[in-house]
């Protein structure tokens, strides 16, 4: 039904007769509209949605921090990072896949070293991801500033947005949305045993080394995925596992597949209020998201400081 | 395999943290059906022998051998199907329920094929009736009692369905009323379902208790072994932990207990 509302609403526009014709008859003055713009929008959102959805479910998980997001492990940072990089000095298109795939990569491989390798541990994990994650937004934002063609044509994507989704945008992205939702799930049930300690893990049969590693490469390729094509879009990541887990509890095996319905609507659902405010231009998503993660931490410390 | 030979056996064994060497040449044969228990000061390697049981700590040299093979040669999956412990540092994630918790122990019976069955509903619901937390299965764990809490994890590792069960000292933060409810029901595993328990407690009155064979242990070599009557005596517990005392019979059940020396008093005694 987002799905739908998604299609339909936009800067121009249109009578829902319209959008119907627009959808199915190519020779509508509307089929451009609808073909070219709002329905890869629309894809991206539901393919985005999922990957961020669950690459934050696999976090909160993977870090034992209800908190965490993967911008917290600086992974969207280091893709965003990459991206920059590739469009103030190669002069890249924005979007291109590899080189975000690439920072996200650069930056996991990092967090984990600085985090300890081997030993790491979710707090060390963490610390060692939000430091990283200060250091590479403030260079994006240096090298945007001392580059206006590259601020202009990534300042849309640096907030967070849908509104550069193309025809080629999800056939790019989802192959890699793909390897990694499969990865996640099936990482599902040994990160449960990991929650419970390492030692836990390890006496329940599992490995903590490899599950982790398993993970970090399917958060890798779902953030680096949806960052490239729409930026790095905060709070998605963070917001939805905690909805999810009131609903299922905390087993990944359920959860997962919840965020991977329920974080396409919240996005779609973020897309859409953005464009509705922001007539007759709009609002990038990440802006409205941005603020419902906000809105969600304040609940949660107002909720912790009752406790 | 001879069949003098127990299930599970340290043979050996140096044991090693990255700098620090904490036993060397370790031997420790684990009873086959006995409840073990291992004491000893404070950094004397009982917890660090468990680990090393346990597959958590790979020896440096020697080896772990379980049904006669090198542990750590043998999958890991495999190896918790027949060897469960209960670390101290385990995590319940938040608001997660006691029966989720609990249904976690059946992870070495499943597989990406394998999925939840009736079977693994029945051994959950009867490792928490074995443990009196039935009656808990929808509450959060993290709104319970530690006893509770300490039963319910427990309870998971009973899910595990392992014949040898090892319990890092579990007692540790509870009251004593809950200390004797936890080992009254490592007890009641031990006799009613036959299993191996070998466990790390800091009490020796409920280590002599509780234990059909005991493990005294002392900067990381193992002092003595064997029945508790045979090993709690005055001399060694002077020898193991420096504390002159008395030992007597327990009133409750005839098991040695220990009673520390009275302080002497220094200087002249007040008037």
């Amino acid at each position: 039904m987002v799905a739908g509302l998604s299609i339909a609403v936009g800067a121009k526009q249109l009578s829902p007769a319209e959008v119907w014709h627009g959808l199915l008859r190519p020779d509508s003055p509307e089929y451009a509209v609808v073909h070219r713009m709002r329905l890869p929008r629309t894809l991206l959102g539901l393919v985005a949605g999922a990957a961020l959805g669950v690459a934050g479910a696999v976090t909160q998980t993977l870090t034992r921090n209800p908190l965490a997001d993967p911008g917290l492990l600086g992974i969207n940072a280091g893709a965003s990072a990459a991206v920059a990089t590739a469009t103030a000095v190669l002069g890249v298109a924005s979007g291109d896949i590899w080189y975000a795939l690439l920072g996200a990569a650069v930056v996991t491989v990092a967090v984990y070293a600085v985090g300890g390798g081997r030993g790491a541990t979710p707090t060390r994990l963490a610390l060692a991801g939000a430091a990283l994650n200060a250091v590479l937004y403030s260079y994006v934002s240096a090298v945007m500033l001392l580059d206006a063609a590259s601020l202009e044509r990534l300042r849309f994507w640096t907030v967070g947005s849908l509104a550069g989704a193309r025809d080629d945008t999800v056939p790019r992205v989802l192959p890699f949305v793909a390897v990694g939702l499969l990865v996640a799930l099936v990482s599902a049930r040994p990160l449960d045993a990991l929650a419970l300690g390492d030692d836990s893990a390890r006496t329940l049969g599992a490995r903590p080394g490899a599950i982790r590693a398993a993970a970090i490469v399917a958060v890798t390729l779902l953030c680096g995925a949806a960052t490239s094509a729409c930026g790095p879009l905060v709070s998605v990541g963070l917001l939805v596992p905690h909805l999810v887990r009131a609903l299922t509890g905390p087993d990944l095996r359920w959860s997962l597949p919840y965020c991977a319905v329920l974080a396409p609507v919240l996005l779609l659902a973020a897309d859409l209020t953005g464009r509705v405010l922001g007539r007759p231009g709009e609002l990038p998503v990440g802006t409205v998201t941005g603020v419902l993660g906000g809105l969600l931490f304040l609940h949660l410390v107002h909720r912790g400081a009752r406790r | 395999m001879r069949a003098d030979t127990p299930r599970l056996v340290g043979r050996a064994m140096t044991l090693a943290y990255e700098r620090r060497t904490v036993a060397e040449d370790l031997t420790v044969p684990v009873p086959d059906g006995s409840f073990t228990v291992i004491i000893g000061p404070n950094a004397c390697g009982k917890s660090t022998l468990l680990r090393a049981l346990a597959r958590l700590l790979r020896p440096a040299a020697g080896a772990v051998l379980l049904d006669g093979a090198d542990i750590h040669r043998r999958g890991t999956r495999e190896v918790a199907r027949v060897l469960g412990m209960l670390p101290q540092s385990s995590v319940a994630p938040d608001g997660i329920t006691v029966a989720d918790l609990v249904a976690r122990g059946r992870h070495p019976h499943q597989g990406l094929l394998r999925q939840w069955s009736r079977d693994d509903e029945r051994i959950v619901a009867g490792a928490m009736a074995d443990t009196g937390v039935a009656d808990l299965a929808d509450r959060p764990v993290d709104q319970l009692s530690g006893g509770q809490r300490q039963r319910v994890w427990i309870a998971m590792a009973l899910a595990q369905q392992t014949p040898l069960l090892l319990l890092d000292e579990p007692t540790t933060y509870l009251d004593i009323a809950h200390q004797v409810e936890v080992l009254d029901l490592c007890a009641r595993l031990h006799e009613e379902q036959g299993r191996t328990l070998v466990a790390v407690l800091h009490d020796l009155n409920q280590a002599a208790r509780y234990a059909t064979h005991l493990v005294a242990m002392r900067d990381g070599a193992v002092v003595a072994a064997g029945e508790p009557r045979r090993v709690v005596t005055a001399a060694l517990v002077e020898e193991v932990f420096g504390l002159p005392c008395r030992v007597i019979d327990d009133p409750e059940t005839g098991t040695p207990l220990v009673v520390p020396a009275a302080r002497r008093r220094v200087g002249p005694a007040p008037a």
